[in-house]
């Protein structure tokens, strides 16, 4: 595996063409940009419905310079499954050559309608590579709450802040026994894009999260997307790290985090969280924060890469 | 009648997947539904002692089994899947996009009823249901037609002016649990019938986007081209079933018994054989007999040249649309009669819900009820239940 | 070689032809590099969405104006501040 440690190595090797119709400083695009420009190749991308289908595939054009396929918003992992297996039965009888492959997913068609697909591909042990860019909510359809939707956050389907914890999507993925499980920032260009390549060399499904800010579903300037993605990482909200087969690091240690509310004032979706009236719920997020920041350590520590 | 040499004692299920691995598959997954499950079962078995080089996958639902169809089948291999009723319900969403992405994927469907309530036997609603997902919908009577069919199918599917899903509609347990001799074919000559054809694949050196969204600009046209794919691929079929090696298995959209009899019955699937058995042996020789082997596209045109000059046309749906003008079938034959200016006595009859399947004795009663209302002349709907034990019949 | 097959299918062969697609009425604020102050060193193009920022043929960034949707992502990134954001005149 090549490691990555400038921009000219990823250079040129663009998989998104520019013309699609993400909002203006979209996160999401940038982590998918990244991602391509890491991705060994020959590989085939596969995607639910969500916004990236939708700002990328309108017909007659398409943004994807590589293979791509879209089938439907919950089954992205079992369309995958199939390329996949397709492939290496194809391979086999001389009538094709195996190609990676690769899901780009939201969080909606990852941690809640997507989900039993993911699980399966994954128990199945499929050789594929899952990489969920998680904007913490169904932007496609108009910002609605998703499992990945943090608390508190007002999404148009919680109007009045979402009332439930973020669902822990990676535990999850690392209790299928999968052999390599991240997460990462595209702030952190360098360390996502070693990622992809790290995941693409194990045998067996992968799964990689990524923030992705949205400057339209949480309300803030688009030119703060990276900033907004760095808060995240550096509050501790966001922790990066990467579990292989079932063994913890933090990659990128946090030792003084940054105030959490200097994430959520840049977020107009977390307005009212910082109101006196809502002190309760702030300190259960800031609980949460931390919680899942210990658990990680004690993970880390318990079972060290 | 059979050459023992080469029958076999098959059910409805032994012959599709006996079809099926002669048909060379690449890919097969499927999940595990009555009465469907043999066939997957026995898929299973092919690939594990490897006389089938494919890769089966063992989905968590039919609605990842058909998505992964789908994928398979646009990385360029022949998939096949098989599923009945409450299976086929959940595939629903991918058998539009199936279609809509021109995926050749086949299908078994083992015909079985839709909850609620649960029941597991055979009957066509769970087809019925998915009339309008743009496949091409063939019926076979025993597991003879299942095994040629299947085979037939797979040519048609990847056809290149057709590349449309097949489905392969056996009644549950009646066929897909029936025991009888299949003749079946040399592996080789199966496999000189399935030649392999190139198509757009997903392929990293030659990148293509499969599944864009089109706006109102570009939809309709997208869904009239494949309603005219759906149509033609009636005339492909004729030219597929004429290189078919075995004669007598090749695919007709409809097949006729007793043409003179002035009663027109058309029906489709496994209860045929017990229509043509009262015909023939119990001397209803004023009845014919049209057992339609092509669903969809409709063979409009060939109904209509057969029954056009009949005394009564019976329509047997083994499935009801609640609250519609018609059941699906005789729907179908009606509108085909309209079409072509034919004004007949038809009679509309639902059998066999949730696998009553009829006897002889009610198929006969059915016969003296259909004789009085043809007697009595005129061209009107009638309706009837075959096997309803309340006021119908 | 594939054949693109004879009937209308929903597949577009033409890979990453958005491009041909001009974004520029998307932008209310457009960025202009500092040239004296760029090093060329690629920070603004890893994070820019479209992407609408290259590398000429003498290795200066530039921005493909007829992408960039004027986010701000670039200005707001770059390590030596050599994107200024200009309002587009109407
Ligand atoms: C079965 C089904 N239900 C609902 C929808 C409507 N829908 C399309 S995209 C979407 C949300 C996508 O959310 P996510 O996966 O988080 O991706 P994002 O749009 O945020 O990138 C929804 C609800 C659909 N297409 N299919
Ligand atoms: S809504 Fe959010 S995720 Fe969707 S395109 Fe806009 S910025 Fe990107
Ligand atoms: S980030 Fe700034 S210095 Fe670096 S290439 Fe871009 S404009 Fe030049
Ligand atoms: S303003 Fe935004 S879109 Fe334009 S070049 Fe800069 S980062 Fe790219």
């Amino acid at each position: 595996m090549m490691q990555v440690s400038k921009l000219t190595d990823l250079y040129g090797r663009e998989g998104l063409s520019p013309g699609h119709t993400a909002c203006q400083g979209c996160g999401a695009t940038i982590a998918v940009r990244q991602v391509l420009l890491a991705a060994e190749p020959p590989y085939i991308v596969v995607s639910p419905t969500g916004c990236l289908e939708v700002v990328s595939s309108q017909y007659p054009y398409t943004s994807w310079r590589v293979p791509w396929v879209h089938v439907a918003f919950e089954n992205a992992a079992a369309v995958a499954s199939g390329v996949e297996a397709a492939l290496r039965a194809l391979e086999k009888k001389g009538l094709g050559k195996r190609q990676k492959v690769i899901v780009i997913a939201g969080d909606g068609g990852t941690f809640d309608i997507g989900f039993q697909a993911l699980s399966g591909a994954f128990e199945r042990g499929h050789n594929l590579l899952y990489i969920c860019y998680d904007n913490e909510a169904y932007m496609n359809t108009g910002i609605q709450r998703s499992a990945a939707t943090p608390l508190g956050a007002t999404t148009t389907t919680t109007p009045t802040g979402k009332l439930e914890m973020k669902k822990d999507i990676t535990s999850i993925l690392v209790a299928h026994g999968s052999p390599y499980v991240a997460t990462a920032s595209p702030h952190l260009w360098k360390d996502l894009a070693n990622k992809v390549r790290k995941a693409q060399s194990k045998e067996g499904p992968t799964f990689l999260h990524i923030v992705a800010p949205c400057p339209r579903g949480w309300y803030f300037d688009s030119h703060l997307t990276i900033k907004v993605a760095k808060l995240a990482v550096e509050t501790r909200i966001f922790p990066i790290y990467e579990v292989e087969h079932g063994r913890y690091r933090i990659n990128y240690p946090v030792p003084r985090p940054r105030p959490i509310e200097e994430y959520l004032k840049l977020q107009n979706r977390f307005a009212h969280l910082l109101k006196p009236e809502n002190a309760h719920i702030l300190e259960a997020f800031k609980q949460w924060v931390e919680s899942r920041w210990n658990h990680l350590l004690k993970m880390a520590e318990a079972f060290p890469l | 009648m059979y050459n023992l040499k080469t029958a076999r004692l098959m059910t409805g299920n032994d012959a599709a997947a006996y079809a099926v691995k002669q048909s060379d598959v690449d890919f097969i997954s499927a999940y595990p539904i009555t009465p469907q499950t043999i066939i997957v079962e026995r898929l299973s078995e092919y690939v594990a002692s490897g006389e089938l080089h494919a890769e089966f996958v063992a989905t968590e639902s039919e609605h990842s089994a058909l998505s992964a169809c789908v994928g398979a089948s646009l990385a360029g291999a022949r998939a096949f899947t098989s599923t009945s009723s409450q299976g086929l319900a959940l595939m629903h969403e991918i058998l539009y996009v199936a279609s809509g992405l021109r995926c050749p994927i086949v299908m078994a469907i083992v015909n079985r009823a839709l909850s609620a309530p649960l029941n597991i036997h055979g009957d066509h609603s769970d087809v019925m249901g998915s009339r309008d997902a743009g496949w091409i919908q063939i019926f076979a009577e025993n597991p003879q037609e299942v095994y040629h069919y299947l085979i037939q199918s797979f040519r048609l599917a990847e056809h290149p002016d057709v590349l449309l899903p097949v489905g392969v509609n056996l009644d549950g347990f009646t066929v897909s649990h029936s025991s009888e001799p299949v003749e079946v074919l040399e592996d080789s000559v199966v496999k000189e019938y399935l030649p392999r054809n190139e198509r757009p694949r997903l392929d990293y050196y030659s990148p293509a986007t499969f599944g864009a969204f089109a706006l109102p600009t570009h939809y309709f046209e997208f869904k009239v081209e494949q309603d005219k794919t759906l149509r033609k691929a009636g005339e492909v079929l004729d030219e597929v079933a004429a290189h078919y090696p075995s004669p007598e298995g090749r695919l007709r959209k409809i097949d006729k018994f007793n043409e003179d009899g002035r009663i027109a019955v058309i029906i489709m699937g496994g209860t045929t054989g017990t229509l043509r058995y009262a015909i023939k042996s119990l001397r209803f020789r004023d009845f014919s007999l049209i057992s339609l082997k092509l669903f969809s596209p409709f063979p409009s045109r060939e109904l209509v040249e057969a029954v056009s000059d009949a005394d009564a046309v019976v329509v047997m749906d083994r499935s009801m649309s609640p609250g519609a003008p018609l059941h699906p079938l005789a729907s179908n034959v009606a509108t085909s009669l309209y079409e072509a200016g034919v004004s007949v006595n038809l009679i509309s009859v639902v059998y066999g819900l949730g696998g009553r399947e009829p006897t002889i004795k009610m198929v006969l009663e059915m016969f003296e009820k259909v004789r009085e209302i043809a007697r009595g002349g005129g061209k009107r709907l009638s309706r009837l239940f075959l096997g309803y034990q309340g006021d119908g019949l | 070689m594939r054949q693109q097959p004879s009937m209308l299918i929903p597949i577009v062969f033409e890979a990453g032809n958005s491009a041909q697609r001009s974004m520029a009425n998307w932008r209310s604020n457009k960025p202009i590099i500092e040239r004296n102050q760029c090093t060329n060193c690629l920070i603004c193009w890893i994070f820019c969405p479209e992407p609408a920022i290259f590398m000429d043929e003498s290795g200066n960034v530039q921005i493909d104006y007829e992408h960039c949707k004027g986010c701000g992502i670039c200005a707001e990134e770059c390590p030596r501040k050599a994107i200024k954001m200009v309002m587009e005149s109407v």
